[in-house]
C-alpha cells in the first residue's frame, strides 16, 4: 500500500497538516502573471520558491515557464531584499526585455517586511524601469491562503496598476475568469465571441501555456492580455468575475477604481453555472444567444439523459480548489450523484454554505471541511471509513485511489500525469460534455473491469 | 559546424553590465589541459545574480528534497508555510522498497506545520512541538527530522530546541535541520547541512555486526528511477554487502548502521562527500569516487571495488558479472552508435551528473561540447587538488564544519597507510580524490556554471547541438527550438540509467531522442522550409 499508515481513526490535529489540498501563494501569482503579455513573473525571495514554482507550472503544462527571482541569501534576509530586487530590475530589463516585471513577494520578503512600494518606486526614480516600462508587484505571503489566494492577489494587482479610470467607455465587457486551464480561458473567449460580445479577458494564459512547437522558441509567447487591454477595461460596460476566491478581489477592485460594475458568478463548470455565464454575458450585452450554442447545451443535456443510469446515485470524494469545487458539486448533484467528501486546503468564508447550496439539501451525509487541516489524509480516512465510487482531483489522488481500488478522475492543480487539460476546457457546456465523458469513461472501464465474464456488456 | 568558444564567450558576455560580465566571464570557462595537469580556474558556488535566471534551487531543496528525503522511514516534517513540503513531496522519484507490506515507509506522505500568520508574529515552536506529537501518534516512527524553511530562522524559532525536547518526551530520535532556503547560494548548503545532520544523529547509532567480507556503502546514490536497485543488484551478484546507501531506498536503521562497513563507495561527489570525509575521520572507513553511470564506468568501479579488497574470489566474480553484463551492452551499442555517432551533446545539470553522463554520450560515439554544473564547486570541475587553495566566502561560512576526531572506542581505520600508498600506486585507486569534470573533457569544450537562461539560449544558437540535458525548467523551452532534451534530475520518469542495465535504458533513450521524426515537421507544407542545418543534414 502506499499510504499504508493511513487508517480510519481519525485523531483530532491542531498542528500538523499531512498531504496537503493546497499549496502557497507565490505560485498562484506566477500563474496569474503569465497571463500578461510580455510580462516575466519575478519571486521576491529564495531561489527555491521561483525554482519550485516553475517546475509545478512546467510538469503540470508541459511547456516553459519563464520567471526570475531576487536570489536571497543570508545577508539579503538580515538587510532586506533591496539590493536584490534593484539588480534584479536591471539585470531583466537588459537581459530579458519584457514589457512588464510582476513581482510577487514570498514569506521570506514578507516576514522581512520589504515594502515592495518604495523598492518599486526607488528603481522607477533611479532610472532603472526603461520608459513605458512596467513593475508591479502583489503581496503574497505563504502563511495566508493558499495558491489560488496568490492568483487573486495578483489579478487584482493587474487591475490596481494598470485599469484606467479614464478610459473610454466601451461596450466591451472584461471577464476575469478565476483559476482556470488556458483552454478554459480560450473557451470562455469563443464562447463570447459566438454570442457577438466582445470581451477582454484577463489573465489569460491561453497561448502562453499551449503554445504551438514551430521550431522556435518565443520567450514571451503571443498570448496574455496586453497592458493596453487592461487599461481599457477601465472603460468596460461591465465585468465578470469567476469564482470569488479567485476574482472577487480584482472585480471588485475595477469597480471601486472605474466604476464598472461587476457581476460574481461560480466558475462556469457544468450546465447551471454554464447558464448563468451565457444569461448574464447576454443580459448585460444585451444579445441574443445563438443557435449553435443552444445546441451545445441541448447536446450536454442528451447525454445526460442518455447516460444518467450509470451516474444517479454514485459516491463521490472531491477535493482541490474551492470555486472549482463548488461548481463541480453543483454538477455532480445535477446529475444525480452523491458528492459526500469535500475538502479543500484554502481557507474560504462561505464554503460549506457555497457547497450546502450546490448540493440543493441532497446530500445531507455530506462531509465538508475548508482550511487547516482540511487535507487529503483526512479525506483519506473519510473514504476508509466508508468508500466511494469515484474520486476527483490533482494528481496526488492516485495514491488514495490506487490503495482503496476507486476509479479516479484528474481535476486541478497540479496534474503532473496527464495531458489534456490544457487543450480541452471544462467550463462551458463543451466543457461540461468533456468532464461527462471522463466520469462516465472512468465508471465504465470500472465495470468492464470487473464484471463476471457472464455479465460483460457489449452496449453501454 | 564549427565554433569558436572563444568568440561566442565574448559575444555571450557582451551584453551583461560591467560588474556582471566580469562575475560571468569568470564562470564561463573553455577547457584545456595544461602542461602541469591543470586546467583553468572556473567560478564556481557563488551567487547567482538576481534576475539572470537561474536553474537553481535553494538550501531547504538540498536538504530536505535531496539527501534526506528519500530514507524512507525517517518521517519528515517541514516547519514552515504549506508550500515548501508541498513541492518536495514525491517530486524527486527517489524509489524505495519496504522490506514487507508491513514495513514502515512514508515516503508518500508529506507533513507540515503549515505556518500561518500569526505564527509567524507570535513563533511557531508551539506549533511544531504540538505537530510532533501528532505526527508521532498518528505514524510511530523511529525517527522524525524537521527541517527549517525561509520564515522559521528569521523569527528565530529553534528548531533544534524543539527536537531536544520532543526526543525526550517521546523517547525516538528527533532532530532538526536549519536548513532555511536562503542559507547557501543554491541547494548545495542544503547537502553539506544534511550530511551534518546524518552524522551527528543517525551513523554510528547501530552496532549490529555483519558478517559478509566485503562491505561497502554507496554514498549519494539516491535511487532516483531504481538506478540505486540496478547497483545494489550488481554488487549483490558480486558478493559486495551494501550496507547502506546514502540514501536512496534506505533505512534509518541501514545508515545508523552504516559504520560497520569497509569502504565507503561516492558517487555524487557533491551532495556527499562530507559524511564520507566525517566517517574515514571518525571511523577509518577509506572513501573513494565511484562512476557507475556509463558501461566501462561502472566496470573500471567494480575493479576497483575488487582491488582494495584484495581478494582474488571476489576479482574472479567482478570479471564474471562483467563479461555477462557487458556482452549484453555491447548489443545495444553497437547498434545505437551507428545511428547516433558524432552527433554532440550539452549538459547542464547538478554537482556530477554534467559529468557522469558525458560517459554515456561517449560510449555511443556522441560529443559534450558545453557542460556545467548548477550547484557545483571548483572542486568538481577542477578536481579535489584545488581543495586547499578554495577560500571560504561569506556564503560558505554560514555553514557548520564540524570537527570531527577518531571515535576513541571505534575508530578502526580499515588500511593503514601504507597499505593505501601501496593501492594507490596502482592505476586509478585514488582515495579521497575526485578528479573532476574539466580534466575529462575536451580541449575548447566550453564549461559554464551556473548557466542563465538567457547563456542558454545563445549556446543552444551557436552550436545547435542534438541533445540537451538539464531538467524541468529548461526542457520545453529547448524542446520548442526543435532540439531535444533529456531530463537528467528525474530522467523524463524513465530510467533506471546507473549500471550496466541502466547504461542500455539510456542508449535506446538517447537513440529514440535523437532520431525522432517529429523534429523534422516543424513547418507545414504550405510555409517555405526554415533553416535548421543539422536536421536537414539529418534528412
Amino acid at each position: 500500500m502506499l499510504l499504508r499508515h493511513t487508517t480510519d481513526e481519525v485523531l483530532e490535529r491542531t498542528s500538523l497538516t499531512i498531504n496537503p489540498a493546497k499549496t502557497c501563494q507565490p505560485v498562484g501569482a506566477m500563474y496569474a502573471a503569465l497571463g500578461l503579455h510580455n510580462c516575466l513573473p519575478h519571486s521576491h525571495g529564495s531561489q527555491g520558491c521561483c525554482s519550485y514554482h516553475r517546475s509545478a507550472l512546467t510538469k503540470h503544462y508541459k511547456e516553459p515557464v519563464m520567471a526570475a527571482t531576487s536570489s536571497f541569501t543570508e545577508g539579503a534576509s538580515v538587510f532586506g531584499g533591496q539590493a536584490n530586487l534593484l539588480q534584479a530590475i536591471t539585470t531583466i530589463f537588459t537581459l530579458y526585455n519584457p514589457d512588464v516585471i510582476a513581482v510577487h513577494t514570498t514569506c521570506l520578503s514578507e516576514t522581512i517586511g520589504d515594502d515592495l512600494v518604495q523598492i518599486i518606486a526607488k528603481a522607477v526614480a533611479e532610472g532603472k524601469v526603461p520608459e513605458g516600462k512596467h513593475v508591479i508587484h502583489a503581496s503574497t505571503p505563504s502563511y495566508q491562503g493558499s495558491h489560488v489566494t496568490g492568483f487573486s492577489n495578483m489579478a487584482k494587482a493587474l487591475v490596481t496598476y494598470f485599469a484606467d479610470p479614464e478610459a473610454a467607455k466601451s461596450k466591451q465587457i472584461t471577464l476575469m475568469p478565476g483559476w482556470v486551464e488556458p483552454s478554459d480561458m480560450r473557451e470562455l473567449k469563443n464562447l463570447a465571441a459566438r454570442l457577438g460580445v466582445e470581451v477582454t479577458l484577463y489573465p489569460d494564459t491561453s497561448d502562453v501555456l499551449d503554445t504551438p512547437h514551430t521550431g522556435k522558441h518565443e520567450f514571451y509567447p503571443k498570448g496574455g492580455a496586453t497592458v493596453e487591454q487592461i487599461k481599457a477595461s477601465g472603460g468596460s460596460l461591465a465585468a465578470i468575475g469567476m469564482g470569488p476566491s479567485a476574482s472577487q478581489a480584482a472585480l471588485e477592485a475595477l469597480q471601486s477604481k472605474c466604476g464598472v460594475p461587476g457581476t460574481l458568478l461560480e466558475l462556469p463548470i457544468g450546465l447551471q453555472a454554464t447558464d448563468r455565464f451565457i444569461d448574464t454575458l447576454r443580459t448585460l450585452a444585451g444579445v441574443e444567444v445563438p443557435q449553435s450554442i443552444t445546441d451545445e447545451r441541448g447536446r450536454l443535456l442528451d447525454v445526460i439523459s442518455d447516460m444518467h443510469q450509470y451516474l444517479h446515485g454514485k459516491r463521490v470524494a472531491i477535493f482541490g480548489d474551492p470555486d472549482q469545487l463548488v461548481s463541480l458539486v453543483e454538477f455532480l448533484n445535477l446529475l444525480d450523484m452523491k458528492p459526500v467528501y469535500i475538502v479543500t486546503g484554502t481557507p474560504t468564508p462561505q464554503f460549506e454554505t457555497r457547497i450546502q447550496t450546490a448540493l440543493g439539501g441532497n446530500v445531507p451525509e455530506a462531509k465538508i471541511k475548508a482550511g487547516l487541516q482540511a487535507d487529503m489524509y483526512l479525506l483519506h480516512q473519510w473514504i476508509k471509513q466508508e468508500s466511494v465510487d469515484l474520486l476527483i482531483g490533482n494528481t496526488y489522488g492516485k495514491y488514495i485511489a490506487r490503495d482503496e481500488d476507486i476509479p479516479f478522475i484528474r481535476h486541478g492543480f497540479p496534474i503532473l500525469d496527464r495531458v489534456g487539460h490544457s487543450y480541452f476546457p471544462s467550463v462551458g457546456y463543451a466543457g461540461a460534455m468533456r468532464l461527462l465523458e471522463k466520469i462516465l469513461g472512468a465508471f465504465m472501464d470500472r465495470q468492464d473491469r470487473d464484471a463476471p465474464e457472464e455479465r460483460f456488456e457489449l452496449t453501454m | 559546424m564549427s565554433v569558436d568558444p572563444r568568440v561566442l564567450k565574448e559575444e555571450i558576455l557582451q551584453i551583461y553590465p560591467k560588474k556582471l560580465r566580469q562575475k560571468r566571464s569568470d564562470s564561463i570557462v573553455i577547457n584545456e589541459h595544461r602542461e602541469d595537469g591543470t586546467v583553468p580556474e572556473i567560478k564556481a558556488n557563488v551567487r547567482s545574480n538576481p534576475g539572470i535566471i537561474t536553474q537553481r534551487g535553494c538550501t531547504y531543496a538540498g536538504c530536505k528534497g535531496v539527501v534526506i528525503g528519500p530514507s524512507r522511514d525517517i518521517l519528515s516534517l517541514v516547519h514552515g508555510p504549506i508550500g515548501c513540503s508541498f513541492y518536495a513531496w514525491l517530486t524527486r522519484r527517489n524509489q524505495t522498497r519496504p522490506e514487507s507490506p508491513e514495513a514502515q515507509n512514508f515516503i508518500n506522505y508529506c507533513l507540515s506545520t503549515d505556518m500561518q500568520e500569526e505564527n509567524i508574529v507570535f513563533g511557531g515552536e508551539k506549533k511544531l512541538k504540538e505537530a510532533v506529537r501528532e505526527a508521532f501518534h498518528l505514524f510511530h516512527p523511529k525517527a522524525i527530522a524537521i527541517f527549517s524553511t525561509c520564515p522559521v530562522g528569521l523569527i528565530g524559532d529553534d528548531v533544534h530546541a524543539v527536537a531536544r525536547e520532543m526526543k525526550a518526551e517521546l523517547g525516538i530520535n528527533i532532530f532538526g535541520f536549519s536548513c532555511e532556503g536562503y542559507r547557501g547560494v543554491s541547494q548545495s548548503a542544503g547537502h553539506h547541512i544534511a550530511n551534518n545532520g546524518l552524522f551527528k544523529h543517525i551513523i554510528g547509532n547501530d552496532e549490529t555486526p555483519h558478517p559478509e567480507k566485503f562491505k561497502v556503502n554507496l554514498l549519494g546514490e539516491y535511487n532516483i528511477g531504481g538506478d540505486g536497485f540496478v547497483l545494489e543488484d550488481i554488487l549483490s551478484r558480486c558478493g559486495i554487502k551494501q550496507i547502506s546507501t546514502f540514501s536512496g531506498n534506505s533505512t534509518y536503521d541501514t545508515m545508523a548502521n552504516s559504520h560497520t562497513a569497509d569502504l565507503n563507495l561516492v558517487m555524487c561527489h557533491r551532495s556527499i562527500n562530507y559524511v564520507a570525509e566525517m566517517m574515514e575521520k571518525r571511523f577509518g572507513i577509506p572513501w573513494m569516487k565511484v562512476n557507475f553511470i556509463g558501461a566501462t564506468a561502472t566496470a573500471k568501479s567494480l575493479r576497483r571495488i575488487g582491488e582494495y579488497f584484495e581478494d582474488d574470489g571476489l576479482k574472479a566474480r567482478i570479471e564474471e558479472v562483467i563479461a555477462e553484463e557487458m556482452a549484453k551492452v555491447e548489443a545495444v551499442q553497437a547498434v545505437v552508435k551507428s545511428r547516433c555517432q558524432g552527433k554532440t551533446a550539452m549538459l547542464f545539470v547538478g554537482g556530477s551528473r554534467a559529468h557522469h553522463y558525458q560517459q554515456l554520450f561517449t560510449e555511443i560515439g556522441m560529443k559534450t561540447v558545453v557542460a556545467g554544473y548548477e550547484f557545483g564547486h571548483r572542486d568538481d570541475y577542477e578536481g579535489r587538488k584545488v581543495l586547499p587553495g578554495l577560500k571560504v566566502d561569506a556564503d560558505s561560512k554560514n555553514i557548520e564544519e564540524i570537527d570531527v576526531v577518531p571515535d576513541p572506542e571505534r575508530y578502526r581505520p580499515r588500511r593503514t597507510p601504507e597499505q593505501i600508498a601501496k593501492l594507490e600506486a596502482k592505476t586509478e585507486m585514488e582515495f579521497r580524490d575526485y578528479v573532476g569534470m574539466m580534466p575529462e573533457m575536451d580541449s575548447d569544450a566550453m564549461v559554464i556554471d551556473d548557466i542563465s537562461h538567457y547563456e542558454t539560449e545563445r549556446i543552444l544558437e551557436a552550436y545547435r547541438p542534438d541533445i540537451f540535458c538539464a531538467g524541468i525548467k529548461e526542457k520545453f523551452g529547448v524542446q520548442k527550438m526543435g532540439i531535444p532534451c533529456k531530463q537528467l534530475h528525474s530522467y523524463d520518469y524513465g530510467g533506471p540509467y546507473a549500471g550496466f542495465a541502466g547504461a542500455i535504458n539510456f542508449f535506446n533513450d538517447i537513440d529514440r531522442l535523437v532520431n525522432m521524426k517529429i523534429w523534422r515537421y516543424a513547418t507545414p507544407p504550405w510555409q517555405p522550409p526554415t533553416q535548421q542545418p543539422e536536421q536537414v543534414a539529418a534528412d
